[in-house]
This record gives structure tokens, sequence and C-alpha cells, in this order.
């Protein structure tokens, strides 16, 4: 009687455990939503506009939303190629020993704070990129996307790693023994195979990037308008809230969460682009 | 009948452990050669060496010769890339890539650079009628590899190492995931092969052995320990652990 008695609460317990944890993320969505509305009414599309005036009541986010997308861009064209080619090291090249010591400094690099990528970035690299630019302070997209490409990486490198390493041994095998070479096999038989993985890699690192807010605030300029260069000051969606959210009143501060739906609507887009695709290689 | 693969004392060690005590044989060109041997006696792990498939296990090591027409292929300064074009293996499992019928069969031969789709599409057919499998294929080459039966894929594997026109194939236990009529095919198959192939088989069925082997070699704890034509060896084994074996004493 008692057994069953705990069964049945075990098995509530885990159901009401469960439904709360989506709930609260549906309730965050309306929230964001919902405060975000006096702003759809007031503004209407000009909170599409390309200028940013608070002062003035001009709401545009568009170069915010452009601001995000470039850098996120280029942020991936930067760590594409770098994650996949460490993690096919780390999956096929590398001796134990080296990857021994490669795989846990490439985890590590998930765990460095936010604010030190950002740090890094403003006390190395911006000065490097004013240097080479000739130009302001070297706060840019291209400072941004750098930071945040060596900031994805550790997450592209180690779930593509993952994904490498979970194909088969036999068509490693099959491959090997009709003579392919080991980068034949490489390229022919195992990237291949564990494409739908690294693509879920990449979309996952894009979540990340598109998010990331800190590192952003601190090198990229956080000028409201659309970049011309790399090497032009621009501002993200995120970094658009946390600067002013501080002292945002009325329909600012309701334009800012605006600014949070919009971002809200666009991590959504991304993953579910991600897990079509996802879908798609599996079949 | 001419040599095409012999061993000299042939040692290999998994580490500390030692999986072949110098084991010398001597295939025959056009012949196919079973190798017998209860599980974990080295069999799987001597006919990997012949292609050096065992050179991408760590740590391991061997000592000896394996000489492929006359050519040490441990040697250095051999291509071990060269010698698995020349000796193929088909594998216990059926390993079809996740791919369609055609790209299998194709796939060796696009990957040494030939991508005229013509020659190709030849390469493919020749060697789907080679494997026995071109009739039951040929109007749905473009479906995955994955969608056929274990006996038509472990054909299509055998196809598809035959389109990269190997002097030797090795084949591993190649019927033990298969029912007793798909073994059948492929046991008629290899006969067919072998005018064109030199072969050896490892098989833990005896009767396997006996039905399409030339000659059998029995392994025991790593040793060679009989080897000789098939019906000599299974009507009169020279050794007792042979006849032990044979006669179903063990194993």
């Amino acid at each position: 009687m008692s057994r069953y008695f705990a069964d049945r609460a075990a098995k509530r317990l885990v159901f009401i455990l469960g439904v709360s944890a989506f709930l609260i993320l549906v309730l965050i969505a309306v929230f964001i939503f919902r405060e975000g509305v006096p702003a759809f009414q007031e503004l209407g599309f000009s909170l599409f506009g390309t200028k940013w005036y608070p002062s003035r009541d001009a709401f545009g986010i568009l170069t915010m939303l452009v601001g995000s997308v470039v850098v996120t861009l280029l942020a991936l064209a930067l760590a594409i190629p770098l994650a996949l080619g460490c993690a096919i090291f780390l999956a096929e090249v590398a001796p134990s020993r080296i990857r021994q010591l490669t795989r846990p400094a490439v985890e590590l690099l998930v765990g460095i704070p936010s604010v030190v990528y950002g740090l890094v970035g403003l006390v190395v690299l911006a000065p490097l990129i004013a240097d080479i630019s000739g130009q302001g302070s070297g706060s840019s997209v291209l400072a941004a996307g750098i930071v945040l490409a060596i900031m994805v990486l550790p997450t592209v490198t180690s779930i593509s790693e993952e994904s490498l390493r979970a194909v088969p041994p036999q068509y490693k095998e099959a491959a090997l023994a009709m003579g392919a070479t080991q980068w034949q096999t490489i390229r022919c038989v195992l990237l291949p195979t564990a494409r739908s993985g690294i693509i879920a890699a990449v979309i996952l690192g894009t979540g990340r990037a598109i998010g990331e807010t800190m590192a952003m605030v601190m090198v990229i300029g956080n000028s409201p308008i659309f970049p011309d260069s790399i090497f032009s000051p621009a501002r993200t969606l995120t970094g658009n809230i946390a600067l002013e959210i501080g002292h945002a009143t009325g329909t600012h501060e309701s334009a800012l969460f605006a600014t949070g739906a919009v971002l809200f609507v666009l991590v959504m887009l991304i993953n579910s682009i991600g897990l079509v695709v996802h879908r798609r290689m599996a079949r | 009948m001419d040599l095409k693969i012999q061993t000299k004392n042939l040692d290999f060690y998994y580490g500390e452990v030692q999986a072949l005590r110098r084991v010398t044989l001597e295939v025959k060109e056009h012949q196919i050669t079973a190798l017998i041997g209860p599980s974990g006696c080295g069999k799987t792990t001597f006919l990997r060496t012949l292609n050096r498939m065992n050179d991408i296990i760590p740590r391991s090591r061997l000592e000896g010769e394996v000489l492929l027409d006359g050519q040490n292929i441990y040697d250095n300064g051999v291509d071990v890339v060269e010698v698995r074009k020349r000796v193929g293996m088909v594998f216990q499992q059926p390993n079809p890539f996740p791919k369609s019928i055609y790209e299998n069969v194709a796939f060796g031969s696009k990957m040494l650079g030939m991508n005229h789709s013509a020659v190709l599409d030849e390469v493919v057919e020749k060697s789907l009628r080679q494997a026995a499998l071109w009739d039951e294929v040929k109007d749905d080459l473009k479906r995955s590899a994955l969608m056929l039966s274990g006996g038509q894929q472990q054909r299509l594997c055998i196809a598809r190492v035959l389109a990269v026109e190997p002097e030797v194939i090795l084949m591993d236990e190649p019927c033990s995931a298969l029912d007793p009529a798909a073994t059948l095919k492929i046991e008629e198959l290899m006969q067919e092969l072998k005018k064109e192939y030199t072969i050896v088989i490892v098989t833990h069925n005896m009767q396997q052995a006996a039905r399409v082997s030339d000659l059998t070699g029995f392994f025991l704890l790593g040793e060679l320990v009989e080897y000789g034509t098939t019906g000599e060896l299974f009507s009169r084994p020279r050794d007792r652990r042979t006849e032990d074996y044979i006669t179903g004493r063990f194993g």
C-alpha cells in the first residue's frame, strides 16, 4: 500500500517539476512580450526603424538587429573552420597524450566568464585593431567577431568532436581497408556521417553567439549605427538592453523589452531551423 | 600454384599480450584459404596483419615478415595505402556506408580521383555483377544501402571491395551475421571470385571451411597448429589438438 503511494507520489512530483520547468519558460516569454506590447502599440513599424534616440523618442532597433546578425556571422565564419579543424584533430589525428591535454583545455574555455573575454578583447585586441585600421579605439565589429568566435569555439569543437567520435568505427575501417588515406577517410566518410551533429554544434554556437552580452558591450563600441566596415563600431540587441535598462522608463523601457522579444524570436527561429535541418539530415 | 602471400615467424602483441606466435603460412594464388579455431585464437588478428589493418590499433607491435608477391609489406618505405588497395577486406558485420548503393560501390574509384560518370557507371555495374547483386538492385541504385537485407549488404561490401580491383580479398567471418540462404549465396560467390582473386577467409564455422576452402589453417592460442589442404586437415588431421577441435571436443 505505502509502496504504491510512494510510487504515485514520485510520479506526481516528477510531473509537477517537469511542467513547472516548461511553465517558467512560458511565463518568461509571456512577460517579455507583455512588457514589450506598449512599445509595439505606440511605435508600430517604426520600432524596426533605423534611428535609436531615446531622448527624442526614436526607438528603431534595426541597426542593432543588423549588428547582432553581422557579428554572429563573422564569429561563425571565424569559428567554424577552427572548430572543425580542432574537432578533427582531437577525434582522429591527435596522439592520445596530446588529446588528454587538449580536450580539457578546450572544455575549460567554456568556464571562463564572458567578462574576462571582454576584458582581454578590450585591452589586447582593440588597440591592435586600432593600430591596423588607424581609426578610433579599435572597438569594432571585428573585435567583437573575434572575441565571440573564441567564445563559441569550445562549444562547436566539443559537440563536433563528439559526433565525429560517434561515427561507427566500421565505417572508418571499411574506408581504410579499401586503401583510403586518413584524410580521405575523414573527408569522405567521417565528416558526411557526422554532418547532422556538426550542424547541431554550429546552431548551438549560433544561439550562444547571438545571446552573448557582456563581452559584446565591452568591445563593440555600442554605437547604434549600421556598421559600414568590420572596423566600424556597432551595437547588438543584447547590448542595447544591458546598456539602457538601468535608466529607462515608459516607452523607452517597453522598447527595450521589445528588443528582448525580437531577440527571443530570433533565437527561436535559429533553433527551429536547426531542428528541421537536423531531422532532415537524420533521415 | 604460385605463392601470393607468405608470412614468416609472425609475432603480434596487443600491449604486453602476445596474440600471435611465430606464425608461418603460405597463401596460394587463386585458392581459398580458410582459417579456423576457437574464439580468441588469433585468426582474425592474423588476417588483419595481411593488409596492415592492425596498424591502427594503439600500442600494438608486430615482428616477422608478411610477403606479398615476395615483398615485405612491413618494410620501411612500403605505402600502406597501396597495400590495402591490393589486399581488400570484408568485415564480420556488413558495413556499407550510409549512402546510396551506387555511392558505396563508386566510393573507391571516386577516392582515386575518377569523376567521369560513364566510367563510374561501368565500374559500379561490373562490380555489382561480380558480386551477384546487380539483378537485385539495378533498378534502384539510388536507394540507401542501409535499406538492403543483411546478405545484400554483405554482397554490396564485396562489390565495393571489387571495384578497387584488389588482388587478394580478406574475409573476416563474412557470414556470421547472415541467415543460411544468404550464407549460401556468399559461398557460391566465393567460388566464382577465386578464379580472379585470392581469398583468405576467417570462419568459426568448420562446415563452412570444409565446404568452401582449398586450404585450411587451424589456430589455437595464437599458434598455427596445422595447415594443409582442406580435405587432408578434416579427414586426416596430423595434430591431436586439430582432431579434438574438428571433432567438436572443444571450441
